[in-house]
């Protein structure tokens, strides 16, 4: 790697390892309601949080979940960050949005993109909704939502934000 | 509960590293891109190839080097008989501990020979290069029975 | 309070089967029963009941970066609890917790290990912990580190492969009676000698299988385990030493660490009624067995060991566990168990468990 001439003072030592992934019990049934349109999360028995995406577990009890909740393609903006930077390997071009999003009749927020929106006005507590791709070309894969969209609705009041129920604040959990 | 479906992919894990090889190290990879092999002499006189660069046993920075042989002896050896995708070799090949003449702590590299009856612990095999060398532990390219080399 | 007064208790312990592939199973499914296995043994509610967990894994094995994280999700950590983890089997996981609870940090410690090795080419995977100049960019794989290993016994004389083929036969014997086993049967020493070779001088089952699986133990201080009101052993002495790196100046024929960590976790002090040994390869088992100097009083892998079955990174805590089993069970008195890591033999741990 260096003139015939200098001496050796490194060397290249690329490591290549193939693996056959698995995705895991939950995480397979969560990515199958996904390519039939359908946004899950599952439902903990002990504290009955509901949790997005599912992995199997409740990690607050540290106990096993199985039950499936399907949740609303509406979702409420938890926090956010404008990306201003190209981000290697990444497509979208800059400046975007990615949010903490809590969808309807989950507990706790996971992230995706934010776009038709004025990047200035996207604030906590706003209420957008899932934009899926065409049917045809859905499958197993969290892009199916290519993004999510603001919402014409009443803005979420902070300490509320993680509590509602699938028919969002009308249906609010107590 | 709805049954799973086992969902999997392949994918590939890549670590895209380049390494500092310090004095030592650099030296004996120096050396082998010159086609000449190195090795460094222990606080107990034993020739140690490839070159470690502190002593097993005081744990001194080690540096008398010794350049040695290009030949040596098989002090084991294993018969891969189905050469995994990222071995060195992919027709049957042997891994064997070697220690080259003027060493005395064997190295680990492979050998290639037709059939495993040609392999014996003691056998005498020598380098082959490899055709171009870098500066790498594959500029040796494996070894060979010396006996067939020509 | 003093070091001395703070004897070990093993309280619960619990393997998971060893799978050949968890399949459609991740890390958080994997543990998930395991823990809450040794959760009910004792009668605890989550990770919130002990002062302390530590987990052994690593995520190379599943192409996983930071799978051990995720592992966490099994624990129920909220309020945040004391955790660790260490990148090794989980055996090092409890010698973490041993010296947590010996130095008067934590009355209680959850310690579990995990591995999926099957999404991965484990041998190859391995490769990769060796020296990165002189054997990794060679990609040696672990079955012919453990190979060059064996030809050098057999041509010291200090082993036949008939004696190998018969620690793989007792090994699948063994076997028979562990639910959890994935190799077990009657096969004659004859027959297995019949196999062809795979590495010569390796035969396949000469080399331990690559399972999937979990394994949990929960320990604690004697005054906790006198009131949890479980049946518990104690854990008399842990130990474990690590000879090089450069396998070519090591005497591969023998194993001085686990000589060295045995004399020092006092295997000798008295009789060993069984012993646990994580011998990926079956010479290897003959090697511990002469390095620990354990005779014909004592059961060897009454379990069938690691060649019925291989948890890397839970296999080591699951020997002390097997060990432990015995003895509360009144099957055994006095126990060692031994867990491994690197190539050939390279760190030894000893540990010793005798009846309460």
């Amino acid at each position: 790697m260096s003139d015939a001439r200098e001496p050796v003072t490194g060397i290249e030592a690329p490591v290549y390892l193939q693996y056959q992934f698995t995705a895991g019990r939950a995480p397979s049934r969560f990515l199958s309601a996904l390519k039939q349109g359908r946004l899950t999360g599952q439902r903990c028995p002990g504290c009955s949080q509901v949790y997005i995406p599912p992995r199997g577990a409740c990690p607050a009890c540290g106990i096993a979940t199985e039950e499936e909740v399907t949740l609303s393609n509406k979702a409420t903006v938890q926090s956010f960050t404008i990306v201003y930077i190209p981000i290697p390997g990444n497509p979208i071009k800059p400046p975007y949005i990615v949010a903490n999003l809590v969808p309807d009749g989950a507990n706790i927020s996971f992230i995706h993109l934010l776009s038709e929106c004025v990047n200035e006005e996207v604030h906590i507590g706003q209420r957008v909704e899932a934009v899926w791709k065409p049917e045809a070309e859905w499958d197993y894969k969290m892009d199916n939502i290519l993004y999510y969209k603001p919402l014409e609705e009443p803005d979420v009041p902070v300490e509320m934000i993680g509590k509602l129920g699938v028919d969002g604040l009308e249906g609010k959990q107590s | 509960m709805s049954p799973t479906e086992v969902l999997s992919e392949a994918f590939e894990l890549g670590f895209t590293y380049t390494r500092s090889t310090g004095p030592v190290v650099g030296r004996f990879l120096t050396g082998l891109r010159d086609r000449r092999i190195e090795g460094v002499r222990a606080s107990d006189g034993r020739v140690m190839v490839p070159p470690m660069e502190y002593d097993p046993d005081t744990a001194a920075a080690l540096d008398d080097f010794v350049e040695v042989g290009q030949q040596g002896e098989i002090v084991s050896w294993c018969w891969v008989s189905e050469p995994r995708k990222a071995h060195p070799l992919q027709q049957p090949f042997a891994w064997a501990m070697i220690r080259l003449d003027g060493a005395d702590v064997p190295m680990i590299h492979c050998v290639s020979a037709a059939s495993e009856d040609q392999l014996a612990t003691g056998a005498r095999v020598q380098v082959r290069w490899a055709e171009e060398t870098r500066g790498h532990i594959a500029d040796i390219a494996c070894f060979e029975l010396a006996e067939v080399a020509q | 309070m003093s070091v001395q007064a703070r004897d070990i208790a093993i309280v619960a312990f619990h393997q998971s089967d060893c799978q050949a592939s968890a399949g459609a199973t991740n890390e958080v499914e994997l543990i998930m029963p395991e823990i809450r296995a040794v959760m009910d043994q004792v009668g605890l509610r989550n990770a919130q009941d002990v002062d302390f967990v530590c987990s052994g894994s690593c995520d190379y094995l599943q192409g996983a970066a930071f799978a051990f994280v995720a592992g966490v999700d099994a624990l129920g950590a909220v309020p945040p609890i004391r955790e660790s983890h260490v990148e090794m089997d989980a055996a090092w996981a409890l010698y973490e917790s041993v010296l947590k609870i010996r130095m008067g940090h934590a009355d209680s410690a959850l310690i579990y290990g995990f591995a999926k090795s099957s999404p991965g080419e484990l041998p190859i995977v391995l490769s990769q912990q060796l020296d990165p100049y002189y054997l990794a960019p060679l990609w040696v794989d672990t079955v012919s580190l453990a190979a060059l290993q064996a030809r050098l016994m057999l041509d010291a004389g200090k082993i036949t492969e008939a004696d190998m083929a018969a620690v793989v036969s007792r090994s699948r014997h063994n076997a028979m009676n562990n639910p959890h086993a994935q190799l077990a049967g009657e096969v004659s020493v004859e027959s297995l000698l019949a196999q062809q070779h795979f590495v010569s001088p390796l035969r396949r089952h000469d080399c331990c299988p690559v399972s999937d699986g979990a394994s949990a133990m929960i320990i604690a201080t004697v005054e906790q385990a006198k009131a949890w009101g479980k049946p518990y052993a104690i854990l008399r002495g842990i130990d474990h030493r690590i000879e090089s790196h450069n396998l070519c100046t090591r005497d591969l024929t023998e194993s001085p660490s686990t000589r060295r960590a045995a004399e020092a976790a006092g295997v000798a002090d008295g009789a060993v009624d069984v012993a646990e040994l994580y011998a990926p390869f079956s010479h290897q088992e003959i090697i511990l067995s002469r390095a620990l100097g354990l005779g014909e009083g004592t059961s060897v892998n009454p379990s069938g060991g690691v060649l019925a079955g291989n948890l890397m990174m839970a296999s080591g805590l699951s020997r002390v566990g097997e060990v432990f089993q015995r003895i509360v069970s009144g099957e055994a008195r006095r126990g060692v168990a031994h867990a491994t890591s690197g190539p050939c033999l390279q760190h030894n741990l000893v540990a010793v468990v005798e009846a309460a």
